[in-house]
């Protein structure tokens, strides 16, 4: 991607949220509007000139400049934010007010507005993400639709209908006030939890895409720890969990875009920063009588973060977490987790005893990894051809080229006399702590 | 309620940007307030010192205003108060007082023919 491209994108976010503040939220088109004036503005001249030496100044003057064009020539046509009064309509207040609200602090106040606003009970979850990349990260309808693998004209169906609950909300949410910031703040980390797990575990083919949408996640989530109200313990959990698991993205892949699995990734390529700042989060998640699903999540990731080596982890501490999660969220994909689990500690043999005694496994249907981890079981049980009809299975369910590849590699090591000794752990793949209800979040919205 | 004009005069238009930042912010103070306690009918604006007085039949074009700097008017607005009182006591906020200005508080006259 471009260097302009990277910069519009993370700009683009934080002008649209500061000049929706000013315009109103009705008025987020005319919003959006101004900062793509100020783009084309800044390809023009820097194409001229070069870009300036603070590029993000320059599109926020730029923005400002031409937001104080449209409110002047406008201000008695329309009605902008309400809770600015007539303020607006003065030559005393309105370019004090303007200068006021894109100040650096407002703005990241604002895009926490524009944050909850997104995560509006009345949106379903996808729209609600959909509607964070557009508005917040500056993803365009097709690079959302490429990253969740959806038709172009469903996901903008999808914002524009998100777009219309925004401007009907009349303002953005107002995050000043504690009783109605921590009832949508579980809504907020839930569409991040569920923005990072797109990224991670997600079905867009390009790994560029999938790492740009978890440090998306990574850097709201950053942005939403700035806020009193939202340093809680579920919010350090969730962010623990993310920056643990992104800890791992550079070693998950290899050139060619093909997933490593857990037990192959060279550790040292895991990074140490995120790590580091990963287990400090952690600690910070560690107070209060709360226990989430991030919280127990994000252990779980920590246990793996330790391990130096793959047979260094400490499996009988992650079956007891996974047992925590079965109490908190049931899902057939936490228990094939635990049973995965069991099955490095226990052996093949308790592995596949324990997906057997998965209640409902009907729910699991769709999900590939599910005969996946009974191919691999068997395979490492010397059941060879008991695993190809089960790699089989999960290769006609493979969602994406990504998959299909790691299942036909998988098929082909079936072929492999004494595979045993070869196989390829798939823990990384699918079966990932973070991924807990993934059918539910593949499940179209209405 | 009644509607009051308020004429600001004294302006300091020499201020250095630093002071003029510092003057705009209490401005912009003032008129949250006023704002939030719904004074503000009309917030109309602030006025350059110079211009052109167009007088008598003959429409006579001079440059103007002729009155010393402090007696320009510097800006207006409109507000609503109870009566001449509370729009006086409205008034007292103004920041223009810190400069040694003045606010001219007046009724909007009601015509009634």
């Amino acid at each position: 991607m471009e260097l302009d491209d990277r910069l519009f994108r993370r700009e683009a976010g934080r002008m649209v949220s500061a000049l929706t503040r000013i315009f109103g939220v009705h008025n987020l088109a005319l919003a959006e509007d101004v900062v793509q004036d100020a783009f084309c503005r800044a390809l023009e001249v820097w194409g001229m000139r070069g870009a300036p030496d603070n590029p993000s100044a320059w599109l926020m003057t730029t923005a400002r400049n031409r937001a104080l064009d449209v409110l002047r020539r406008q201000r008695t046509a329309k009605t902008f934010a309400p809770e600015l009064g007539r303020l607006l309509d003065s030559e005393w207040t309105l370019a004090p007010l303007v200068d006021e609200i894109l100040a650096a602090d407002a703005i990241q106040d604002s895009m926490l507005r524009m944050m909850f606003s997104c995560c509006h009970p009345r949106l379903s979850e996808p729209a609600q993400v959909a509607l964070i990349l557009n508005i917040l990260c500056g993803f365009s309808v097709d690079e959302i639709a490429s990253a969740f693998t959806s038709g172009h004209a469903a996901v903008e169906k999808r914002i524009m209908r998100g777009k219309k609950v925004l401007a009907e909300s009349k303002r953005l949410f107002d995050t000043t006030v504690p009783a109605d910031f921590s009832g949508r703040l579980p809504g907020v980390h839930r569409a991040l939890y569920l923005l990072f797990n797109e990224g991670y575990h997600g079905a867009s083919p390009a790994a560029s895409v999938r790492l740009e949408l978890c440090n998306e996640a990574i850097r709201l989530i950053a942005a939403l720890l700035q806020h009193p109200l939202a340093m809680t313990p579920t919010t350090y959990a969730l962010a623990a969990l993310m920056t643990l698991t992104a800890a791992r993205l550079p070693a998950r892949t290899d050139s060619c875009g093909n997933l490593i699995a857990l037990f192959e990734q060279d550790r040292t390529l895991w990074d140490r920063t995120r790590l580091d700042d990963g287990m400090r989060l952690l600690e910070l998640s560690a107070s209060g009588p709360e226990l989430t699903a991030y919280h127990i999540e994000g252990a779980i990731a920590s246990v793996h973060a330790m391990a130096r080596r793959a047979d260094d982890t400490d499996w009988s501490r992650i079956i007891s977490l996974y047992d925590s999660l079965m109490r908190i969220n049931g899902s057939p994909i936490v228990a094939l987790n635990r049973a995965i689990a069991i099955a490095q500690r226990d052996g093949p043999e308790r592995g596949l005893a324990a997906i057997e005694a998965i209640a409902n496994p009907d729910r699991l249907a769709g999900y590939p990894f599910y005969p996946a981890a009974l191919g691999e079981l068997e395979l490492r049980h010397g059941n060879p051809e008991r695993a190809r009809a089960h790699f089989e299975e999960a290769l006609a369910r493979a969602r994406n080229p990504m998959e299909r590849r790691f299942f036909e590699q998988r098929l082909a090591a079936c072929e492999v006399p004494n595979a045993r000794a070869t196989v390829a752990q798939f823990w990384e793949s699918g079966l990932d702590a973070s991924q807990t209800d993934d059918e539910e979040e593949a499940a179209p919205s209405a | 309620m009644s509607e009051f004009t308020f004429l600001f005069r004294g302006r300091d238009q020499s201020a250095s940007p630093d002071q003029m930042q510092k003057t705009m912010q209490k401005w912009v103070a003032w008129f949250k307030e006023l704002n939030a306690n719904g004074c503000i009918k009309y917030p109309g604006h602030p006025l350059e010192p110079t211009g052109k007085v167009v007088s008598g039949k003959a429409k006579a074009v001079h440059d103007g205003p002729y009155a010393e700097a402090k007696d320009v008017v510097g800006g207006y607005m409109l507000i609503e108060a109870r009566d001449l009182a509370h729009a006086v006591e409205i008034s007292k906020g103004c920041p223009i007082l810190d400069v040694a200005g003045s606010v001219e508080v007046r009724p909007v006259q009601i015509m009634n023919m």
